[in-house]
């Protein structure tokens, strides 16, 4: 694994409060235009609800709200970027998402102490493309919640 | 050569192999003399042993061989049947489960079977099976089966020729043709085998007629066989010139052709086939006797009498059904595929209406009615008979009575009854535990039996069927009932209810009791049951399944275990209701009735809303604030959908009623466990979403 990271990287780019986050594409299902999302009550804040995604029952996450970062109004560019990890099927709620590069391997370092406003726990690195910051984000951590990290600790 | 690929294959044909084993040797116990049965058996054991040895799995072939070797001493009258032989072989089938499991979890199908081994080679030997059962096995010093005998299990000679076969051959012999014996050996790595049996039948076409092979044509061209076969063929050509001609075929190991003598086939034959001769013209006067269905069983000692069917039978049954295996994640996806169709269906549905064409109203109305009758087919594929199931319980019951020392006979019927797959996979412990249960503590012991004026012999009966929405699977036995007094004594003792409440119980209540957890009405441990699981564990898986389960019972005639089901898990009728701009799906299994109360109706009690709702004060739930659906304003009446959990009412609380629907239940995935009183989702016709309610979760 130590050895893959030092690869390059192919990435969906989207953005968030004025900002450029990338996932690795494997890690990628699909991007979706918002669709009306039923509300799942009691359950976490930034968990927005479930969409009907071809058929399979989707749950959605708000990466604003998980961020804790100011809440907007969805418009016409905000996207759902949807998620595997591990087993998971999740869709997350982010301002746009339209670009999709590379990352030399050399162009990534680890996490700073402060990054922005989001918390560093979240970010796996960031990747300085000349004029460009991305911010590489840690998925499994972004969508554990308390249940899930005892479910890991169980397990793993 | 990769084999992965066909592993699967090889997992789900050797089950069905071991189960016609199981399912012969059944039958074979009652029936000793019938051959056919064992030629069954024969068949069955043979594919396998090809099969495994063809997938690389040593330890199963080798096994399988020897069991075969006992099975055709069998064949050849050399040994009896009885249940003792049969026993170790039972303990051989045993075993090539274990290894078929042990290979479909990953392993290498190997296993320890010396012990078995030993034993089955001892029958072989014409041992005492009392002695083998007993005897201490030392293995190392048993390690001669004779090569004659070890090569009898392999087709390479013909046996059984009818009437017409032989005169063929007698002419055959007398006009100046030779009759050869073949037998050709395949190479192991050979690919396509039924082509080049092919290929073989049409060389020796061209140079003469072919009487006869072993195995039969049809078994050689599904490739029933290992790597050999003979054929007896009529020719004018020489020895050399047949084998070289068959050697041109490739892929071909070695062909041995030999001289076939009539003269000494038919003395051969006299002295094993004379007694197989009147054998079969005794039995058919046995065959009057009353005929028992195929699906029945006795599962004790009794000395085996009935010839149970025409050999024939057993032949058509395995070309009836052409079926192919579908792994359930494909029918999974496709099911999937096929509700976005619905969903966009009711989309077109609207648009037609609105546009108001008569052409695409046409066509979109033949596109509903068509997909309709997809769905049916969709749901039906993943219905499966519930014979499945019931295939294992022959044997267990066969052994439990022998455990037990009891008489008994099953008794199934419905086995064709189909159910949803999700449904069979779970079905099966709680029916294990029933069965169990009504041989341990319902059938009595003979002697007890007959003292009570019944035959010694007990029946338990196993029947599934259809009603309606659901399925019912029945557990009965005609044994001892269950006891009221006793129930209530062992409950009082135990603290599930007082002395009090035990005055007023009805006996349907008092059965229900033996569910509750921790309750065991046996009065000592044995080996069957009473290990500290008790019924309630079957309650619970039954009731998992949405389902419910029943007891009647007559003290001294018997006692019935009825299951209820639903078809299937996959879809659900549920009520839809909505609670302010929100909509939730209610299971119609949960729901009492659906009332409108007036706001002025309602009352306090405990600082709770309550209802008075046929006499009965009921507790209600507005969904809005457990779901903290967002208000925005409230009615003068309320509508009202009463659940109820075991004999707990509630009523809940919701604003309006849409109706009911059947809907596809899903999961809300592996992110969302566990959320609080939902227990699923699914996708209504405008594409949206829409939470199922777990109604049990919202009545304390």
């Amino acid at each position: 694994m130590s050895e893959n990271s030092l690869q390059d990287e192919k990435v969906i780019v989207f953005q968030l409060n004025k900002e450029e986050y990338g996932v690795p594409v494997q890690q990628v299902g699909s991007i979706e235009r918002m669709q009306h999302i039923t509300r799942v009550p009691r359950t976490s804040e930034f968990v927005k609800g479930v969409i009907n995604l071809r058929g399979v029952v989707t749950p959605i996450i708000d990466l604003r709200t998980r961020f804790n970062l100011e809440q907007v109004e969805y418009n016409e560019s905000t996207r759902i970027i949807i998620v595997y990890i591990v087993d998971m099927e999740v869709g997350l709620i982010v301002d746009e998402a339209n670009d999709v590069i590379d990352i030399p391997s050399e162009a990534i370092e680890p996490a700073p102490e402060v990054v922005g406003t989001v918390e560093v726990e979240y970010i796996r690195g960031v990747a300085k493309l000349e004029k460009r910051l991305l911010i590489l984000l840690d998925l499994p951590k972004v969508l554990s919640f308390e249940e899930i990290n005892e479910l890991m600790t169980v397990e793993g | 050569m990769e084999m992965s690929q066909y592993l699967e294959v090889f997992i789900e044909e050797s089950k069905e192999h071991l189960q016609t084993v199981n399912d012969s040797l059944l039958a074979l116990e009652k029936n000793p003399q019938d051959l056919s049965i064992v030629n069954e058996i024969f068949r069955a054991a043979h594919t396998l042993k090809g099969m495994s040895a063809t997938m690389g799995y040593q330890d199963l072939a080798n096994l399988t061989h020897i069991m075969e070797n006992v099975l055709d001493a069998v064949r050849n009258h050399q040994i009896e049947v009885d249940s003792n032989i049969l026993d170790i072989v039972f303990d051989a089938v045993d075993d090539l489960e274990a290894m078929v499991t042990d290979i479909s979890a990953g392993g290498s199908g190997e296993r320890n079977v010396e012990v078995v081994v030993e034993k089955l080679k001892r029958i072989e030997q014409g041992e005492k099976p009392a002695d083998v059962q007993h005897s201490n096995v030392d293995v190392t010093s048993q390690h001669n089966i004779s090569v004659d005998e070890e090569n009898a299990s392999l087709p390479d000679t013909i046996s059984d020729l009818d009437e017409f076969e032989l005169t063929v051959l007698q002419e055959s012999d007398e006009r100046g043709f030779t009759n050869f014996q073949i037998l050709v050996e395949l190479r192991e790595d050979c690919l396509l085998k039924a082509a080049r049996v092919y290929m073989v039948f049409e060389v020796l076409e061209q140079i003469g007629e072919v009487i006869k092979s072993n195995p039969a044509v049809d078994q050689l061209e599904e490739e029933n066989f290992d790597h050999t076969f003979s054929i007896l063929i009529v020719s004018e050509e020489s020895n050399e010139e047949i084998k070289n001609r068959i050697e041109k075929v490739s892929e071909i190991e070695s062909v041995d052709v030999k001289e076939f003598s009539i003269n000494q086939y038919q003395n051969n034959s006299q002295s094993n086939g004379q007694d197989f001769k009147s054998e079969q013209e005794v039995v058919p006067s046995d065959s009057e006797k009353e005929l028992e269905t195929t699906t029945s069983s006795v599962a004790t000692m009794t000395p085996p009498q009935e010839k149970t069917e025409e050999p024939s039978t057993t032949k058509q049954q395995t070309s009836q059904n052409k079926t192919i295996r579908v792994n359930i994640e494909r029918l999974d996806v496709l099911m999937n595929l096929f509700e976005e169709l619905v969903i966009d269906r009711g989309r077109l549905e609207q648009i037609s209406n609105d546009l108001d064409h008569t052409e695409l109203e046409e066509t979109v109305e033949r596109m509903s009615r068509i997909s309709g009758d997809l769905q049916n087919i969709i749901l039906n594929m993943r219905m499966v008979p519930v014979e499945q199931v019931f295939n294992r319980f022959p044997r267990m019951v066969r052994q439990l009575a022998r455990d037990l020392n009891k008489k008994v006979n099953l008794d199934i019927s419905g086995a064709e009854t189909e159910l949803d797959r999700t449904v069979i996979d779970e079905i099966g412990d709680p029916l294990v535990h029933l069965i169990r249960n009504s041989l341990d503590h319902g059938i009595e012991s003979p002697d007890h039996r007959v003292q009570q004026g019944k035959t010694d012999e007990g029946t338990l009966s196993l029947e599934a069927y259809h009603s309606g929405n659901h399925v019912f699977i029945e557990v009965s036995d005609d044994g001892g009932g269950i006891n009221r007094d006793k129930v209530l004594d062992k409950a009082i003792s135990n603290g599930v209810i007082t002395q009090e409440q035990a005055k007023g119980l009805s006996n349907q209540q008092v059965f229900d009791l033996i569910m509750e957890s921790g309750f065991s009405t046996a009065d000592k441990v044995s080996d069957v049951s009473g290990r500290g699981v008790g019924l309630d564990v079957v309650k619970n898986t039954i009731e998992s399944l949405g389902g419910t389960i029943t007891i009647d019972s007559k003290l001294g005639e018997g006692s019935v275990f009825s299951i209820q089901l639903p078809l299937t898990l996959s879809i659900i009728s549920v009520m839809l209701v909505e609670v302010q701009q929100e909509k939730y799906a209610i299971p119609l299994s949960s729901i009492i009735e659906t009332a409108i109360v007036k706001k002025d109706d309602i009352m306090h009690a405990h600082n709770k809303k309550v209802i008075d709702f046929r006499g009965r004060v009921v507790p209600l739930v507005f969904l809005k604030d457990v779901l903290d659906v967002p208000v925005e304003e409230e009615e003068d009446y309320y509508s009202v959908v009463l659940v109820r959990k075991g004999d707990k009412t509630a009523g809940l609380v919701v604003d309006s009623f849409i109706g009911q629907q059947e809907v596809v239940l899903k999961s809300l995935g592996n992110y969302l466990t566990n959320v609080f009183a939902i227990s699923g989702a699914t996708i209504l016709g405008d594409g949206q979403v829409a939470l199922i309610l777990d109604s049990n979760a919202l009545i304390k």
